[in-house]
């Protein structure tokens, strides 16, 4: 019984962890973006709110939840409700099976570092990003306003278009791992990250998250010179919060799996293993961030064009050599 | 090869990001650093004195008349010693636009543009600057100039008693 007791008080510790860190992390990823994206700019960037303005974040929760909670009339009220749910449930979810560390021993039993180790991890993964065009189509139809239609649309178009790349990009990490768990993908990377043994598949794959994400260069959902916010526009204080939030949790989510397909996890040398696992996280964070800073946007239809046209073929090459390879090897 | 120069140009400007990355931010941060503006610069106006310590304003009325939004009123009264001056000068800086007109106008360099700008306030009464607000202790820009030593006929000194002028010929001495 008591053992059945600690078992669940370290995985509600581990959870409770996670989440706090996941939002935190999150709030600061807002603070950090502005700051980085001030200093390419010759600006500052938010520095008045504490010290380096790193009270930022709780000034900002403060001003959202103030804020007039707007509803368009002629919407769809419970899918106005429910959307930005989705959006920010579906980016938390998606933690749950990331490992971002070896398995630790406390009170005398193994404690996997990762919130349940799914066996189809990778499936996981790929089915709860599906989910998330939910809450951004729905929330743009529900707004009954013509903006929202059009960005809800576009994110659609865009988000299926380049999970099929990025879907197809992991198979390859798949097949070198043989395995969907994401533990065992990690641990099959302890020499050599999958990064520098398929660069392709490693380049396709973040091209397709930096899409996946909705950020600059594909921000096409959200493209403020053209249709003012898009999916979001009609929404207001909290609820743009969830969707705001629900991005930036996105943003290190992505990054998490891109350090876990291709840059070999928590394995480095002499830094213990969870540093390693961050500064992996924060490091493509940081390409995030800097990609925004660098590029303008692209053209709706040049966008489908490289998913449809390059992206796409390339990925299907990308696994019938890898699976060719693999099997001459082994074979 | 438009597809190298394409990827080259994409991967060129993270280049020109990163380098900014590390240069240093242009913005003055106001309220704590302040730029120190040019001597020129037109901001709240000054009535100035002369060098004796005289009110230089002689309310004329042209600087009134020159001001395109009419900010400046006054009225003129006569001192006892013959020398003019504004009985009262007013100047509405919720209403001046501070182009420098009024200080082009002033025959006695009286009103001056000053470079102090941070006249702002909630109140907009408290931009209603009358004329014991605006005058100041000095001469401003050109301080050595003192009006009634060039001009204002026989106020100051008797007519013809200024450093630069001659007394008056005796009309009745230059007949032939």
């Amino acid at each position: 019984m008591t053992d059945f007791l600690i078992d669940l008080a370290l995985i509600l510790v581990k959870i409770g962890l996670v989440f706090f860190i996941l939002l935190t992390g999150a709030a600061y990823m807002v603070l950090a973006e502005r700051k980085l994206l001030g200093r390419m700019q010759l600006r500052y960037g938010p520095n008045r709110v504490g010290p380096f303005g790193l009270l930022q974040p709780l000034a900002d929760a403060i001003k959202l939840v103030a804020k007039e909670d707007f509803i368009p009339s002629h919407g769809d009220k419970v899918l106005f409700f429910v959307a930005p749910g989705i959006a920010a449930v579906t980016a938390l979810l998606t933690f749950a099976v990331v490992p971002f560390g070896p398995p630790i021993t406390l009170f005398g039993r193994e404690v996997p570092l990762v919130i349940c180790d799914l066996n189809i991890g990778v499936l996981y993964f790929l089915g709860l990003s599906s989910l998330a065009v939910y809450g951004v189509t729905l929330g743009g139809w529900a707004s009954n306003s013509k903006y929202a239609l059009l960005g809800s649309i576009r994110a659609l178009a865009q988000l299926i278009s380049y999970e099929l790349s990025m879907g197809l990009s992991i198979v390859p990490v798949v097949l070198m791992a043989r395995s969907f768990s994401l533990t065992e993908i990690v641990n099959a990377q302890a020499g050599i990250p999958f990064a520098l043994k398929n660069p392709l598949a490693f380049v396709i794959f973040l091209i397709s998250v930096f899409a996946e994400s909705k950020r600059i260069p594909f921000d096409m959902p959200e493209a403020e010179n053209e249709i003012v916010a898009g999916f979001h526009t009609e929404y207001s204080g909290m609820r743009f919060g969830l969707f705001f939030v629900g991005e930036y949790i996105n943003v290190i989510i992505l990054s998490s799996m891109v350090t876990i397909f291709f840059l070999g996890g928590w394995h480095g040398p002499l830094l213990p293993p969870i540093v390693w696992f961050f500064a992996k996280v924060m490091l493509i964070s940081f390409c995030f961030i800097w990609t925004r800073g660098t590029l303008p946007r692209l053209r709706y239809d040049q966008l489908m064009h490289f998913g449809w046209k390059l992206l796409v073929p390339l990925a299907l090459a990308n696994v019938i050599i890898t699976g060719a390879v693999l099997l001459w090897l082994n074979g | 090869m438009t597809l190298w120069r394409d990827i080259k140009g994409t991967f060129k400007a993270y280049w020109v990001t990163l380098r900014n990355l590390f240069r240093r931010p242009v913005t003055i941060q106001y309220p704590d650093e302040k730029r120190t503006p040019y001597p020129r610069y037109r901001a709240r106006i000054v009535l100035t004195r002369d060098p004796d310590g005289g009110e230089r304003c002689v309310a004329c009325y042209l600087c009134s008349a020159a001001c395109p939004v009419d900010c400046i009123s006054m009225q003129a009264e006569e001192r006892e010693d013959g020398r003019r001056q504004a009985a009262w000068f007013r100047i509405n800086f919720t209403r001046c636009i501070f182009c420098g007109l009024c200080a082009e106008a002033c025959p006695t360099l009286a009103i001056q543009m000053s470079p102090d700008y941070e006249i702002c306030n909630r109140d907009p009464l408290n931009l209603v600057y009358e004329k014991e607000d605006l005058l100041i202790n000095d001469g401003g820009k050109d301080n050595e100039y003192n009006f009634y030593k060039h001009a204002g006929i026989g106020v100051v000194n008797p007519r013809g008693g200024n450093d630069d002028e001659t007394p008056p010929a005796n009309v009745k001495d230059l007949l032939p």
